[in-house]
Formats: C-alpha cells, structure tokens, sequence
C-alpha cells in the first residue's frame, strides 16, 4: 500500500516513542459546511464573537458536567495516562498525549476561570483563548477517538473522551463543526441512517441477502423489515446492510434468529443502531438520534430491542438510552433492554436453542478485538466484565482454533481500532492508520507465534477502520470477521432438534 | 509577645481560613454541578459497596496508577502514605495529651520523613528524566514539588541539625486552637518551615492539590454500572 506518509515500522518489542513536537500538527479533518452545520442548529461558519460564545460554552459545559470540572481541577500532571493512547504511540506527538490533550483546554479554563491563571498565567501555563488555540483544539480534538483508554490508568479517573467531546461541542458552537460527523448525523435526522440509506433501498438490500442465504445453505431465513408482529426489533448499524464483512454478521443475526424461532424485524424508521452525537458532544443530537428507536419500538409494538456490533453505538444504547429515551416500561421485563446481539446469542447457547458445527471455521485461527466502547464503556451480562467474556464464548462456541492477544492490549486496556470516535474518514487516512500501530503489533505478535488468520470484532467503525487500514501493513484487508459471522457460519441450521 | 508570633498566629488563621473555605466552596460547585449520564470506566462495580470498595482502592493504594506506572506508582505511593503519618506525628502540637494511638505512630514519623524525602525527589526526578512528563510539566508543577521538598527538608533538619524548643511550638499552636496565641519560638529554620505550610495551605484550593477532594467526585470511579436496571436522571452521582 502506497502511502503519502511514513508507514509505521512493527517491531518485535513495542516500544514507546520519543517525543517529536508538532509531528501531527498538520493533521485535521474537513470543517462541517454550513448546511451540515445548520441541520443540527450550529452557526454555518465561525462566528464573529467566537472568543466571547466558545468562552460562554465552555461556562456552561462546566455548570453542566461534573465530569468537565472536576477532571479540569484534578489532574496533577503524573503522567501515569502519557503512554497510553494509541495515537500518542503511533504519532509521537505530544500533543496526542492524553495530558497534553486535556491541557488544550485545561490551560483556557484556567487562563479564565481559575484564580491561579488569571493572576498568574506564566506559573501554571494558562494562554489567552485565541484563532490559534482554537485551530489546535480542532486539529488535536480531532486525533482523539474517545476511547477511554487513558481514563482506565489516571489515577483520578480523568477521562479525556469527555473534555475531547467538549472541545468538539465548543467548535461547533461557534461554527467549526466536522464535516464528517455532523454530515452523518443530518442524515440520520433526515433519512434515518447513516448511509443515507432509503427504505426501498433498505427492502431491496435486505431480499437480496435473502436470496444469497438461501443459495448458500438452501434454507428460508428471512430478513423482515417493519414487521408489525415481531417480537424483536433488531437495531444495528446501516454499514451492516451492505459494507463487508459486516454484512455477514447480519446474516449471522438473521441466523441466529431463524433457528431459535424468535420473530424478528428491522425498522425503516430507526435503520441506524450508530449515534455520532456522542461523539460531538452533543446530547440534543444524541437524543433526537436515539429518540426514532424508542419511537421504531413504540410503533411496531416489539417486546424487545435487540442491538446489533457495534462498539459506540453499544454504548449509547447500555449507558444513555434509559436516561435519554427511557423508561422502556413498555418492553418484556424479563429481558434486559436493551439488549446486546451478543447477549440474546449467548443467552441461546446457554438455553441449549443453537447447535454448532465448529469444523465449519476450522480454515481458521481467530483472535478477538475488544471494541474500546464495549469495553470502558458498557457492559454484557450480569457481571462486571461479561463484555469481554460473551463475545469469547460465542467466538469458542463456533470456532475449535482461538487465542488472545496480549494482556495489555485487550480487555479494558484494548487499543482502539484508531478509526472511531468520528475519525473514520478519508481526511484522516494518515491518523487512522497511525493510530492502529498498537492494535496492529499485538495481531502481528499473534499472528507470528499461533498462525491467527483472522481476528474478530464487534463494531462496525472497527470493521471498516481495519479493512482499510490492514492493507498498509502488508496484512489482509479480509482478515478482519464480524463474530456473528463466525457464529452464521458454524450454526447448523433445520429443524432436527 | 513578639511581631513574629502575631504575624505568624495572622497568617496561620488566614491559610487556615483560605484552605477550609476554599476547599468547601470546591467541594460544592462539584456536589452541585449534575452528572448527567452514566459514564464509569467499565468494568465497573454494580452495587453500592462495590463502588464504596473501588474508591477505597483507588485512594488507599492508587491502583490505577499502579496500572498504569509502577515507578510513579511507587514514589507516589511511598510520598503519600509517609506525609500521612508524618501529619498523623504533627498531631502532638494541637493535642495535650496526646491520643495513645498518636502516640504510638509518632516515632515511626521521622522515618517517613525520609521517605517523603525520597519519594518526592523520585517524583521530581522523572519531570528531568522522562522526556514525555518534562513535556507537561508547567513550572507550578516543579514549584509544588519544590515546596514540599523544602518543608520536608526544613523538618527533618529540626529533627536532626538545629532543634527547636517544641514545647514551644506545642504551646504557640495549643494556644492559637484557643485564640490566645503562646510565644513562638524565632529560630529561622522553625519560622522557614511554618512559613513554607502557611503557603502550602493557601494554595491548597487554587491548585491541583484539588485532585484529593477530586478524586471522590469523579464520575468514572464512583458511579455504580447499573445503566439498565435503573434509570439514571442526572442529579444523582450513583
């Protein structure tokens, strides 16, 4: 793969870099045009009293998350998080730094809203907010994912996503949005998904898969869309519906569903499980996104909500969905809701309804990727950490070959695909696969000492991020499953049972 | 009475007033401002005690620190708990008699003080050495260290070079608990040290020294991961 950057070298021992400032100075994504900044009620440019309304913002954030103001007092520059974030180690910026992150904003709030800084700036390095402070929070605040990482090591629970996702909101409050992320979102406001995606287009998509499913296995599993008599209403992201691989784990849902009898659909309306308004801070949109499920799930008069791979779209759903749709008063208590794909599966297996035909992966050896959301920021099951023991158990129900990679780099410490966080565009190819030097080290130490063939994931951000980001490695663009395409095709389908 | 022992009685109710009103004004912009959604670092604890049980952790021996640096962890961890009993020995100057329980740690203070000693400079020393805390360290971030070096260093050398009449000192700081402050003692090291804890105590509430009452309103340590079972509405830290 060509590139118009330096490709990171993967050694054998992973090693922390040396700082080199400003070497990612360069990097930022397209600004949101005005009618993306519109569409979400944001100024369409930069507004011409920018200083005093980002300043205004920023009060009001600090009144409004306790999160906001006690990690901008807290943090007493330890350093324990400044070699824990992916694009830290795969860009050598300091400024990547989860600390130096934090301190883009940290040294305005304190410039304006402390008594150190306004009296004496030079001691506790406090600037004046300016175009130039304002350019770096765009460029820095967008080479963060939000994945948390940092927060797991910080002595004080600082967790950068959270000041990321301020900075974000402040820009845009003032007319500096993404384009990426507040184009997606406009689209979901407008058409229902992500991809822009209308519902015959969903229809058609969805009896094309069906047809494939039924030339392959020669059995009738259907994909319904707003089937008024379901049970479930399976809400997963749009990418699902047709980007590869994870169109497979939608065959593996449908599978799964088919086999265990369970009365399922899609929604037209609520057709993206995918909420970016996490991810720009901003729980106006993050409401009105999640609001059409709960509205999806009021219409159809399912009983339960099923959630398909997808790491921050998990998330949302687990932690934000009751606070900001709930209460689900209307769905079967004896489920929990929502519910993870992983979980509903899992919870099959355990009832004896799915049969496994393991030899069927036999052709591979399968590492896990633990998706950064899913794993620091929700949970499965009953337990704390069933997050990482469920998709585990699906992955060993259906394969005989699996093995995990390093300790460091899964479970709560796993490293983010270097996609998420609104970062998966084009604009920011370089980050992108910069940011997956940690991920991609530890699959290569795997890949050297077990022969792994194929690693698995459960996010749709994480699928794409590493089919586009493998090939620069010299690795396989197809190396990277959804685990419900695994668990699709080791299920042994018909009615025998 | 000496100009000194006015001037320090003042300073020491002044810090003492800063610190205590300072801290308690933090503390309830933090207790006041909501947190809106449920944001633990998972995996999170899933009762209340589980939550009680992860902040005694996270706050007795620093385990995500430990995480995250074991080096940092050390000298933090060795600064830490050696400035909590040297405080716990400093307790003899405001109580007459002393607690037995006092009594009984005291001696083992003069030994954390040398172990402050190392680990502050353990923790100075990476701010020279590790390119990437040299990068975020401001120069309020060598000035802390530096203070409590000196207060350290200052104390230790009472204990060991130039001795005080601590009878004195007792008597100065039993009589401002009183307010009818006792002559205080004017050899420079005694005046240097208290000076240098009347600072640190003013600085106390406009510093990151508000990482300790911090750390228990941090709402990726102390919420409890129940998103699902119970709906979380905003005002409440649980």
């Amino acid at each position: 793969m060509k590139a118009e950057f330096t490709i990171p070298v993967v050694t054998n021992i992973p090693t922390t870099p040396s700082v080199v400032d400003g070497a990612m100075a360069h990097s930022r994504p397209f600004v949101a045009k005005s009618d993306h900044q519109s569409a979400l009620g944001f100024p369409e440019e930069l507004v011409e009293d920018w200083h005093d309304r980002a300043l205004a913002k920023m009060k009001e954030l600090l009144g409004k998350y306790r999160s906001l103001q006690v990690f901008m007092d807290s943090c007493v520059k330890c350093g324990a998080c400044t070699d824990k974030c992916h694009y830290f180690l795969g860009t050598s910026d300091p400024k990547n730094m989860p600390v130096a992150r934090q301190d883009l904003m940290r040294k305005v709030y304190r410039r304006y809203f402390t008594f150190a800084g306004k009296y004496f700036p030079w001691l506790v390095g406090a600037v004046d907010l300016t175009r130039e402070v304002l350019e770096e929070w765009y460029s820095y605040y967008h080479q963060c994912s939000e994945c948390r990482r940092c927060s797991v090591y910080c002595p004080y629970g600082i967790d950068t996503a959270e000041i990321t996702m301020a900075g974000r909101e402040i820009l845009a409050s003032v007319g500096i949005g993404q384009k990426y992320s507040n184009e997606i979102i406009g689209k979901v406001f407008k058409i229902g998904n992500n991809l822009g995606l209308p519902q015959p287009a969903m229809a058609d998509t969805l009896l094309d898969l069906e047809e494939e499913i039924k030339e392959d296995i020669d059995v009738d599993v259907r994909l319904p869309l707003d089937n008024a008599d379901a049970e479930v209403l399976l809400v997963t992201p749009s990418a699902d519906f047709f980007a590869e691989p994870h169109v497979d784990g939608l065959i593996g849902y449908a599978k799964v569903f088919h086999q265990a009898g369970i009365p399922w659909t899609l929604s037209s309306h609520a057709s993206e499980a995918a909420n970016f308004g996490l991810f720009i801070g901003n729980d106006e949109s993050m409401q009105k996104v999640a609001a059409r499920i709960r509205e999806a799930a009021l219409e159809l008069g399912v009983r339960r909500i099923v959630v398909g791979e997808c790491g921050h779209a998990w998330r949302v759903a687990y932690s934000y969905w009751n606070t900001l749709i709930g209460p689900f008063d209307f769905l079967d208590p004896n489920y929990p809701a929502p519910q993870h794909i992983c979980e509903a599966t899992y919870d099959l297996i355990q009832a004896g309804a799915l049969k496994f035909d393991k030899e069927q992966n036999d052709d591979k050896v399968v590492t896990f990727h633990d998706s950064c959301n899913v794993a620091r920021g929700s949970r499965m099951g009953n337990m704390p950490g069933g997050q990482f023991i469920i998709p585990r158990a699906l992955i060993r129900a259906s394969c005989n070959h699996f093995v995990d990679m390093r300790e460091d780099s899964i479970r709560e410490g796993t490293y983010c695909c270097g996609g998420g966080g609104g970062l998966l565009t084009d604009d920011l190819t370089e980050l992108r696969v910069k940011g997956a030097l940690p991920r991609v080290q530890a699959l290569h130490e795997v890949i050297e000492q077990y022969q792994v063939t194929h690693m698995a994931a459960i996010c749709a951000i994480c699928k794409s991020q590493f089919t586009k980001v493998l090939p620069f490695y010299s690795l396989g663009m197809d190396m990277i499953i959804s685990v419900h395409q695994l668990v699709g095709d080791a299920l042994v389908m018909g009615s025998e049972q | 009475m000496s100009i000194v022992t006015y001037l320090y009685a003042g300073a020491f109710y002044l810090a003492a007033l800063i610190l205590v009103v300072g801290v308690a004004r933090k503390v309830g912009v933090y207790a006041r401002t909501p947190a809106p959604y449920k944001i633990p670092t998972t995996p999170a604890p899933i009762t209340m005690p589980g939550v009680a049980w992860r902040m005694f952790r996270e706050t007795v021996f620093f385990e995500s620190l430990f995480k995250a640096s074991k080096w940092t962890w050390l000298f933090g961890w060795i600064f830490h708990f050696a400035m909590l009993i040297v405080l716990i020995r400093h307790l003899r100057y405001f109580l007459d008699p002393v607690w037995l329980w006092v009594a009984i740690i005291s001696p083992f203070g003069v030994y954390a003080g040398w172990a402050m000693l190392l680990g502050l400079s353990g923790l100075w020393g990476r701010r020279f050495l590790v390119d990437r805390v040299r990068y975020i360290s401001a120069p309020s971030d060598h000035l802390m260290l530096a203070l409590l070096l000196a207060i350290v260093s200052t104390g230790l050398m009472m204990k060991y070079v130039w001795h005080t009449d601590i009878v004195a000192v007792k008597a100065f700081f039993l009589g401002l608990l009183r307010f009818d402050p006792a002559p205080l003692p004017s050899d420079p090291l005694l005046l240097t040290h208290l000076a240098l804890v009347v600072i640190l105590m003013a600085v106390f509430p406009v510093s990151k020294l508000l990482h300790a009452p911090g750390v228990f309103f941090s709402p990726t340590r102390n919420q409890v991961d129940n998103p699902r079972e119970f709906r979380h509405q905003g005002i409440r830290s649980s």
